[in-house]
């Protein structure tokens, strides 16, 4: 469909506009499901907290709550944006969109179905990890713009724990390439194929726990959510953002989960590939595709309010250990293992 | 054609970063001044199909070294007129260094261009090439002991670091983690058989 629709658009443009509205086409319906995605994780992580907590959870707007987020997204927009009288009124504005971009913007590389992403880069692992990291700018640039202490508290508790963990993940990282012998995902993906069995998720098991809670301490959720630790700095670095402001960052907080749980299940889940590939007998259910991609998120998503709803926040010094003394240590000698196993022809990564 | 317009566009904003940096009067937007220009400096790079080099330059001087920069930056109380008094002080070193890299930079350009036309478009590499692969490869071979040493010489300036912040000051307070978690519920809590309380 994509290749009728591409002819078709060169058939009509300048094969560069022809390109740019092709992609434009691609974004678009990504980025849809991405907001909506977003919007309904805020109604699952209230309703499935409260389930833990053996409350209903929001129950009104529209049938079984299901409206609940478009209210609170009509709420936010009809809000007030307070710019504080000391703040630097452009960095103030600047941030909330720093923190969003990065999100949004490492998608391009991610595969979504067989053969299709929609920029298929070689070094797309490397770009993921550059664009993980420079959302970090977005929380530390609104600390110090909104020139307030509790906000420049928040900031500076994120940006140590960022760097710290940043660390880790890249290092993860390193074993996911080694082990899929390639930087572009989409043959990382097929590096995985052929069921459940083959899925890096086993080799590579203490990387993807290392990984995977690296991840929940970057996107700055539970139980590591320092930055904004309301009971000792109110709510960190958007303390004073209200409105539109405050939804961007609410934004890219949550699409950085679906990001992060979208590339763990990507690096070590298989992806789209489905887990009873090579069990031809199971018709349908051994077909790979968009919607094992999609379900794999949703078991990661879910682990995401788990935490949240289970883990007491972490202290800030155990943090940074957990960061430097156990996960660092770890990655690199499950790299020195795996090398070795490489070596010895050892393991899946033997051919 | 389009990748020239991208050149000038990027060029341009590089230079006005680059202006930014010495001429802002906070340090804070110095800093991001900076960022900017490493960013816009890793977009020409990947115009040149140097993808490698540009996601690893965002990667580890916008992701973490700028970002500790800033975290410095922020948390020092720099007065304005304490940054302009050294100002005509400095000056004249500055100039001078800034002459000395822009002759080299010239005299590299001139001596690079007298053997190869480096000022014409590079071509395109076909489909299959891939600038990390070709890296690697001269890294782990050609280059394999400038590599090694390179590495070797991270690694002290890793160990200097650390050891530098293992100075021992009086009166600091720190948590010994391994005592915390070897705490059982029977060094803190101790269980009172009590009699219920009658009322008289």
């Amino acid at each position: 469909m994509l290749t009728a629709l591409s002819e078709l658009l060169n058939h009509w443009l300048p094969p560069l506009l022809a390109e740019v509205v092709l992609v434009v086409i691609e974004i678009v319906p990504l980025l849809i499901v991405l907001i909506l995605g977003v919007a309904f994780l805020t109604l699952a992580e209230r309703k499935i907290i409260g389930f833990m907590q053996n409350r209903i959870g929001p129950n009104r707007v529209g049938p079984k709550g299901l409206l609940q987020p478009f209210a609170d997204v009509i709420k936010l927009l009809l809000k007030e944006v307070v710019l504080p009288a000391n703040a630097n009124r452009f960095l103030f504005l600047v941030a909330p969109l720093l923190s969003i971009t990065p999100a949004l913007a490492a998608w391009a590389v991610v595969p979504l179905f067989p053969g299709f992403a929609i920029a298929d880069i070689d070094a797309g692992l490397l770009y993921v990890l550059a664009l993980t990291s420079l959302g970090v700018y977005g929380v530390i640039i609104a600390g110090w713009a909104t020139n307030s202490k509790y906000a420049l508290l928040g900031a500076m508790r994120s940006a140590a724990q960022i760097v710290a963990y940043e660390i880790a993940m890249g290092f993860a990282l390193v074993g996911v390439l080694m082990a899929g012998g390639s930087l572009n995902l989409g043959a990382i993906v097929e590096a995985q194929q052929g069921g459940l069995q083959h899925w890096f998720l086993w080799p590579l098991f203490p990387l993807f726990l290392v990984y995977f809670i690296s991840g929940v301490a970057e996107t700055n959720r539970a139980p590591f959510d320092v930055a904004e630790g309301e009971s000792e700095i109110v709510a960190g670095f958007h303390v004073e953002y209200s409105g539109v402001a405050f939804a961007v960052f609410f934004l890219a907080e949550y699409a950085n989960m679906i990001l992060i749980s979208a590339l763990t299940a990507v690096m070590f889940l298989g992806g789209w590939e489905s887990p009873f590939a090579g069990l031809d007998v199971l018709g349908p259910l051994a077909a790979p595709g968009l919607h094992w991609l999609a379900l794999k998120v949703c078991l990661f998503l879910f682990c995401f309010l788990w935490f949240r709803a289970t883990f007491p926040r972490y202290r800030y010094d155990q943090i940074m250990r957990l960061g430097w003394k156990v996960f660092i240590p770890v990655t690199i000698v499950w790299i020195f293992v795996e090398g070795a196993m490489a070596v010895m022809r050892l393991g899946p990564w033997s051919a | 054609m389009a990748s020239l317009v991208f050149f000038y566009a990027l060029a341009a904003v590089l230079l006005v970063a680059a202006t930014g940096v010495i001429t802002s009067r906070n340090p804070v937007f110095s800093v991001l001044f900076l960022v900017l220009a490493f960013v816009t400096s890793a977009f020409l790079w990947m115009l040149l199909e140097a993808e490698f080099l540009a996601i690893v330059l965002v990667l580890v001087y916008v992701g973490a070294v700028m970002v500790l920069f800033l975290f410095v930056v922020m948390m020092l109380d720099i007065k304005e007129a304490q940054l302009r008094a050294g100002f005509t002080r400095y000056a004249p070193f500055g100039i001078v260094l800034g002459l000395i890299m822009a002759a080299e930079l010239i005299a590299a350009l001139w001596l690079r261009g007298s053997q190869v036309p480096i000022l014409a478009s590079a071509t395109p590499r076909q489909a299959g090439y891939s600038n990390t692969k070709m890296l690697g490869q001269v890294l782990y071979t050609e280059h394999v002991y400038a590599f090694e040493l390179a590495a070797f010489l991270l690694l002290l300036a890793i160990v200097a670091a650390i050891v530098l912040t293992m100075r021992r000051r009086p009166g600091l307070k720190v948590q010994d983690v391994a005592r915390q978690v070897a705490v059982r519920r029977e060094d803190r809590v101790r269980l009172v058989k009590m009699q219920p309380e009658t009322r008289q």
